[in-house]
């Protein structure tokens, strides 16, 4: 376990770096883009724009720009071109909400579709399973910020059941901030229940079989036994690395289409803002923040893994 | 069955009968079908697949409306794709209504020849605009296709079969892209690249987000098909084939190429499907098709602003856009299944 974790760590750092290296290099080879005149603002003069490129080091070489930089994300000094806000604090600031639409969106997909995706294969070719998949294929076919639109076209201004946009923290009223996210996470829940459980009906069709599951009703197992111990088991391995991508990339800003269109104060959504004004320190932070996630959850899924199978090995 | 090559089904020489030696070959058998190709094969069992076959219909029909855009636009709508007609007014069941009201908001569809799925906020045609708008999304999935396909194959062929250094360097190249969110890359890649562009290429050209997107999903073909030509090296017709003294891209391209064949095919559809999706995401970020250019994802996002006022702005592009990647799923599963009929194992509990 020990190596395990120091392997990981290893590669986490390996991984942040490379990021964070490719994220600094695809700006620097980009013609258009110039931070001094950005923040100078646009009737700037030329000596204006000269000094707000000498005070944040523009005029240095990239490395020590890149270094600089580095340093200053991890004392927590690093302040965005745009508006001159800590960019750490926002990240910390706007955390919660992130948390709170994608956490429960989690839950929400995957029990769903594990169950859509066993009652599909425990009944493959019946009426049932061939409606539930077209579901699923409708479901990987909408875009999440079409169907977000939609179902705020629908259930807040048709049917005025559910406020139009916004968020409330769950510290103010628990109640309202269910209400408030009731439909962004549904909006991110349909497409990943639609591709899980199209995924999981295909493992589970190819886990029955296998020998094992054979022997297992062979030696006289219930039928639902076999089903959960055996077959369905087996057949979660891939939905949880998906899952742990998912995730993780979800928690990092990839939500930040259903926060903009249900205007959530996220992290995808300050990240959406600071790639729209081209500004960099917001972009290499959320950056290094998703691939963070992708490590650590890429990690865990490879902990349960091993818990699910001790055929593996954690090496 | 486990250790059957995936590819096996479909390679030739392996589901081909061997030749009879004459008539006395087979005692028994009075009548020889002739022998069938594992192609015809695959063709015959999609052929049968009723469902498919109407989507595959239906998608002829979409891309084609798609491909006579001007057609509609200069013979039937007489109005172009950015014509604004923001004071004009037409008549609808006789009655003669303002394209665009007093108070900004524009007509709904009329379902006539003018103005037939209604006007966005500047009087222009949301049909004709729906025409156009798909025959850009379509060609940038369709280029965006293109590079994933013959890149994902070329780096899964080099990285599969020379391993070691090959790998070494191109594996976490491929690594790198993949644990990227694709919406986040293409939005950071794809606004930077919108401002200034790349080369000769301009800011606001197609290309740029054909280009992104194609090379965001390459990691996607090229780690499937790297794991396959993995397996595919190790078999004796391949070890046969060094034997007898064929170089590295020889058998690479008429040894295991064919069998990774199927594979790849299973992935165009997925692919198109995929590319169509993420231009949508990306116009919608506003990282994607530039102005004056409008793609399916240009038009839902710039119609989510009116989605109170103006519903059919968003919904109406966002239906087409919905209805092309349905029908693109349905076939490429269409395809899946008859390729590998042993996707479709029969459970019994």
């Amino acid at each position: 376990m020990a190596r395990f974790i120091v392997r990981r760590t290893l590669s986490a750092v390996a991984l942040l770096f490379a990021v964070s290296v490719l994220v600094f290099a695809i700006f620097e080879i980009i013609p258009a883009y110039n931070p001094a005149r950005a923040i100078a603002g646009r009737n700037a003069t030329a000596t204006t724009v000269a000094q707000v490129s000498r005070k944040f080091g523009f005029d240095k070489p990239v490395y020590t720009q890149y270094l600089n930089t580095m340093k200053l994300i991890f004392t927590g000094q690093v302040i965005d071109y745009q508006d001159d806000l800590n960019v750490v604090d926002q990240f910390r600031e706007r955390f919660g909400a992130t948390l709170s639409l994608v956490v429960p969106a989690a839950i929400l997909w995957l029990l769903t579709a594990v169950l859509l995706g066993s009652i599909s294969a425990l009944r493959v070719g019946r009426l049932i399973d061939r409606g539930l998949m077209a579901l699923a294929i409708l479901g990987v076919s909408v875009p999440v910020f079409l169907l977000a639109a939609v179902l705020l076209y629908l259930f807040a201004f048709k049917l005025t059941l559910f406020p139009n946009t916004g968020y409330v923290g769950i510290t103010v009223s628990p109640i309202q901030w269910a209400y408030h996210l009731i439909l962004p996470w549904f909006s991110i829940a349909v497409l990943s229940v639609g591709f899980y459980s199209r995924v999981l009906r295909s493992n589970l069709l190819d886990m029955v079989n296998q020998d094992f599951v054979r022997t297992a009703r062979a030696k006289g197992l219930p039928a639902r036994q076999v089903f959960l111990r055996h077959v369905l088991r087996n057949s979660m391995m891939p939905i949880i690395t998906m899952f742990g991508l998912d995730f993780a990339t979800l928690l990092g800003g990839a939500a930040l289409v259903t926060e903009a269109v249900y205007n959530i104060p996220g992290v995808g959504q300050y990240e959406a803002q600071a790639i729209g004004n081209l500004d960099v320190p917001p972009i290499l932070v959320g950056a290094m923040f998703t691939g963070f996630f992708v490590v650590l959850f890429g990690a865990i899924s490879d902990v349960i893994y091993g818990m699910l199978d001790p055929r593996i090995r954690l090496s | 069955m486990e250790d059957e090559p995936r590819g096996g089904l479909l390679s030739g020489a392996a589901v081909v009968p061997p030749p009879a030696e004459g008539p006395d070959a087979f005692p028994g058998a009075s009548t020889q079908t002739p022998a069938i190709g594992p192609w015809q094969l695959a063709l015959r069992r999609f052929r049968r697949n009723r469902l498919a076959l109407a989507f595959l219909g239906l998608l002829v029909i979409l891309v084609g409306l798609c491909l006579l855009a001007p057609v509609y636009s200069h013979d039937i709508a007489h109005i172009g794709p950015n014509t604004t007609n923001v004071v004009g007014t037409i008549k609808v069941n006789g009655k003669v209504t303002n394209v665009v009201s007093v108070t900004g908001l524009p007509i709904g569809p009329t379902f006539s020849s003018h103005y037939f799925f209604g006007a966005d906020e500047e009087g222009r045609d949301l049909a004709v605009r729906l025409l156009y708008g798909g025959r850009t999304s379509l060609l940038i999935g369709a280029l965006a296709t293109t590079i994933i396909i013959v890149f994902g194959t070329l780096l899964g062929l080099l990285t599969g079969y020379f391993r070691g250094a090959v790998d070494a360097v191109l594996r976490p190249l491929m690594d790198l892209i993949w644990s990227f969110p694709p919406v986040i890359l293409g939005v950071a890649v794809g606004t930077a690249l919108a401002l200034g562009g790349i080369g000769p290429i301009k800011g606001n050209s197609l290309f740029i987000p054909a280009l992104i997107i194609g090379v965001i999903y390459v990691p996607y073909l090229g780690k499937p098909i790297r794991g396959e030509v993995l397996r595919l090296r190790e078999q004796d017709y391949v070890d046969a084939a060094r034997v007898q003294g064929m170089g590295p891209w020889r058998i690479m391209i008429s040894e295991i190429l064919p069998n990774a064949a199927s594979t790849i095919i299973v992935f165009i559809p997925m692919m198109l499907a995929i590319t169509i999706l993420l231009e949508a995401y990306l116009s919608f970020l506003g990282a994607g098709v530039q102005p004056p250019n409008a793609s399916w994802g240009t038009l839902i996002s710039d119609g989510i602003n009116y989605i109170d006022t103006a519903p059919h702005l968003a919904l109406i592009p966002g239906g087409m856009l919905v209805l092309t990647v349905l029908s693109i799923n349905v076939v490429g599963d269409g395809i899946r299944d008859a390729l590998d009929p042993r996707s479709q194992v029969r459970i019994k509990t």
